[in-house]
């Protein structure tokens, strides 16, 4: 039921063309009700005008010559005044079937009351066939009665023919008989006819005129429709990337014009996006082949280094931390350049995913295990809460530990010492890993800016691990590349926390993540949301050694 | 002909062995060839695809490092040359990590890869590794599905018939088939049959099980000695 109601609702707003049909129907529906309306009411009241004249007229020559012929008469007798009447009346309603008017010559009741049977002779109601006296109402016969006038009245007789009588009604005096009542009944029932064939030839012309109307806007909607969904779905098919679409142009009329105005500019845009695409390919293709080429001689350099560094005792102490100094920039610039090297291979669109079904938490162990040192050195404990059975997702496991190692590093260079709680939550959908530390933390405005390249929380931190600045962009690449989500909370002074959370199935799109990035327990304070615009209080708690 | 599966072209006394530098970038052939003298290797330096070949079979080495990038005849061409004459172990040096680099490589038959810039120690790491796979074991046979190992004798046997393997893949068969009862992840083969500590790339394990695959198996669309275990790795089979 619905479904009925919603389907034409959808096209109704859906499509232009059903719009302007439907209204233009709908408003030609109205204007020839109004105007057939009005035509017929006018056309039938002039046929009753015409018609009721007509009768008048006629009725007041009849009764004229009705009264006349009464006058006429010699012969007095009862009989004789009941075949007089009998003749008048009948050759008032004239003859064969094409009869206008019937006719009924009634006795007055006061006449028929009051009045002596033996001096006045009663002639008996006279009427044509089919009518009886009941058939002229009671008001007429009384307005008749008290007036000298002719009075008339549309009367529905009820006679079969289902149309109205227009009944005219007179006095007439008989001789020594008195006052009688002539009616003349003329019936409407080829008015009638008329306005029927009339309203029905309206009712066929409007609806025909209604079709008519509805089909030339819907010709006239598509004319000017057709080319503007064209026009659509060449624009569709445009911002798909199928650059080269373009409209058809026939004619030189204003549709021609669009036409012609849209394949220029979808022109103009090819060519700027061929040429940003070209450039970009350039650029990536640059920073590629850069990376490339350095290598070799990196590898050279590194390798001289590296036996510089070896016989550094050999040396005096001047030349000995030179060559200790060369070594540890060599391994930086070497993290820079394979990151360099990894973004690149992101932009060009040549990551490839290879997930094999992997249990996450083995993969966290491995992470912890390799950062284990790193984080003893910096006195933070790293402490691991996990489920006891396995969190197996489709990963690609070289990747999800580069994301591990780089968060965790990150904490534990971040860390302050603290402690750094690792955890793995997975539910039937998605497995999520949450890496939380309690140092520096960020500003929440800070927060959207920590996936940028070479971005800084604080550009005069010093660089203690000598990380790219690029890790967590690749971090972000490689969840993405998985259909994951990278998460960021922090805080100032109450440290950060990151949650990865990956499909357990590759190519399954994530809706809710297991582990919410707001770390259980957290409460906004409320001194926190003036914080931002009083520095002091922000910079006591993070810029603390 | 390919010699017996493993022996070693002409292993010299000491541990250390001979090795083969193929790069066309003299610097760094240089450089390898002092780190490697430093690690007491015996190196021999070829600078043109062309003539890696020739150079191959008049050196006679125990490892080759090949620079997958050279002028001429091609890093890749080089290696499949080498490898239709001898099972000597191959490491690449490539510049590029790319899947399709690295695969390409090791399906035109290297062992193994290392990704410039490469510490000189993990260099050393991979030519030692690769040295030790081709060393003297005790005496053991091994029997799996209907195959015949002799460890001691680098050989594998199916029905008396010798069968071809390089000294890489051959330790990988012995690693599985000495556990057939056990399910090897890759990272696990890698540290195993490789000598990585921490887990490198997967691919090497894959690559290398498809093509021992290809050599010891009936049929190796449905491998009945290197089995798939789905969501571990690679068992030996059938028990």
């Amino acid at each position: 039921m619905r479904r009925v109601l919603l389907r034409p609702l959808a096209r109704w707003r859906s499509s232009l063309q059903t719009r302007v049909v439907a209204l233009t129907t709908a408003l030609g529906m109205v204007v020839v009700l109004g105007v057939g309306t009005f035509l017929l009411d006018g056309i039938a009241e002039g046929l009753l005008e015409d018609r009721q004249r007509v009768a008048v007229a006629d009725a007041a020559r009849s009764a004229a010559t009705a009264q006349s012929q009464f006058d006429a008469a010699t012969s007095t007798s009862t009989p004789e005044l009941e075949q007089l009447a009998g003749d008048v009346v009948s050759s008032l309603e004239g003859a064969g079937p094409d009869r206008v008017r019937s006719v009924l010559l009634l006795r007055t009741p006061q006449t028929a009351g009051g009045a002596d049977p033996v001096t006045q002779p009663v002639v008996r109601d006279v009427t044509s066939p089919g009518l009886s006296a009941d058939s002229v109402p009671a008001e007429l016969r009384a307005a008749v009665r008290g007036s000298d006038v002719q009075q008339l009245q549309l009367v529905d007789l009820r006679d079969g023919s289902g149309a109205p009588s227009l009944v005219v009604g007179s006095t007439v005096t008989l001789p020594r008989a008195g006052q009688y009542e002539l009616y003349l009944v003329y019936s409407l029932a080829s008015e009638q006819a008329t306005i029927g064939l009339v309203r029905a030839t309206f009712i066929g012309g409007g609806l025909a005129l209604v079709v008519l109307v509805g089909a030339v806007a819907w010709l006239v909607a598509r004319t000017v429709v057709q080319p503007v969904r064209d026009a659509a779905g060449t624009a569709e098919r445009l911002a798909a990337g199928h650059l080269d679409e373009r409209m058809r142009v026939r004619g030189s009329d204003d549709l021609a014009r669009l036409a012609r105005g849209f394949n220029a500019m979808a022109a103009g845009l090819q060519e700027q996006i061929e040429q940003l695409e070209e450039l970009s390919r350039l650029q990536r293709r640059f920073v590629s082949d850069v990376s490339h080429e350095l290598r070799t001689p990196l590898t050279t350099i590194r390798m001289a280094g590296e036996v510089l560094h070896d016989a550094r005792a050999d040396f005096d102490p001047a030349v000995a931390r030179s060559a200790e100094l060369l070594m540890t920039q060599l391994e930086r610039f070497d993290t820079l350049l394979s990151d360099l090297l990894e973004i690149s291979r992101f932009d060009a669109g040549a990551a490839a995913l290879e997930a094999d079904p992997q249990d996450v938490r083995a993969i966290v162990h491995r992470v912890v295990d390799f950062t284990a040192q790193l984080a003893e050195r910096r006195g933070s404990e790293v402490r691991v809460s996990e489920p006891h059975s396995p969190c197996t997702a489709e990963v690609d496991s070289r990747r999800i530990e580069r994301v591990l190692r780089n968060l965790l590093g990150n904490a534990v260079e971040h860390g302050e010492a603290r402690p750094i709680e690792v955890t793995v939550v997975c539910d039937e959908h998605a497995v999520a890993v949450g890496v939380r530390d309690h140092g520096v933390g960020l500003d929440p405005t800070q927060l959207p800016r920590v996936f940028d390249r070479f971005w800084r929380a604080d550009p005069a931190r010093a660089r203690t691990t000598g990380g790219s600045g690029l890790g967590l962009a690749i971090a972000l690449e490689d969840t993405r590349l998985h259909g994951g989500w990278l998460e960021v909370w922090g805080r100032p002074g109450r440290g950060c926390h990151f949650v990865l959370t990956l499909p357990r199935q590759a190519g399954r799109s994530l809706r809710a993540s297991p582990l919410p990035v707001v770390p259980a327990g957290w409460r906004e304070p409320v001194a926190a949301l003036p914080a931002p615009v009083v520095p002091p209080a922000v910079g006591g708690g993070s810029g603390a050694p | 002909m390919l010699p017996r599966a493993g022996a070693p072209a002409g292993q010299t006394g000491g541990m250390k062995g001979r090795v083969l530098v193929v790069d066309d970038d003299t610097a760094l052939a240089e450089m390898l060839q002092i780190v490697l003298k430093g690690e007491g290797f015996e190196t021999t330096v070829c600078s043109d695809g062309d003539e890696a070949l020739a150079a191959f079979r008049a050196a006679r080495p125990d490892v080759v490092l090949l620079d997958l990038m050279l002028p001429g005849t091609d890093g890749m061409e080089v290696c499949r040359q080498i490898r239709a004459e001898s099972g000597v172990p191959i490491v690449m040096l490539t510049a590029k990590s790319d899947t399709v680099d690295v695969v390409l490589g090791l399906e035109a038959g290297a062992d193994d890869y290392v990704v410039k810039p490469f510490k000189p120690k993990e260099l050393v790491a991979r030519v030692r590794a690769r040295l030790r796979a081709s060393g003297e074991r005790p005496p053991e046979t091994l029997r799996i599905g209907d195959l015949v190992v002799d460890v001691a004798g680098h050989s594998v046997r199916r029905d008396g018939r010798s069968l071809p393997l390089t000294p890489l893949e051959f330790e990988l068969l012995v690693t599985l088939a000495r556990k057939p009862w056990q399910a090897f992840s890759r990272e696990l083969l890698l540290e195993q049959v490789w000598g990585y500590r921490h887990a490198a790339d997967t691919r090497l394990v894959n690559v290398h099980v498809q093509r021992l695959r290809s050599k010891i198996e009936r049929d190796p669309e449905h491998p009945e000695i290197v089995v798939t275990v789905r969501g571990v790795g690679y068992r030996a089979g059938p028990l």
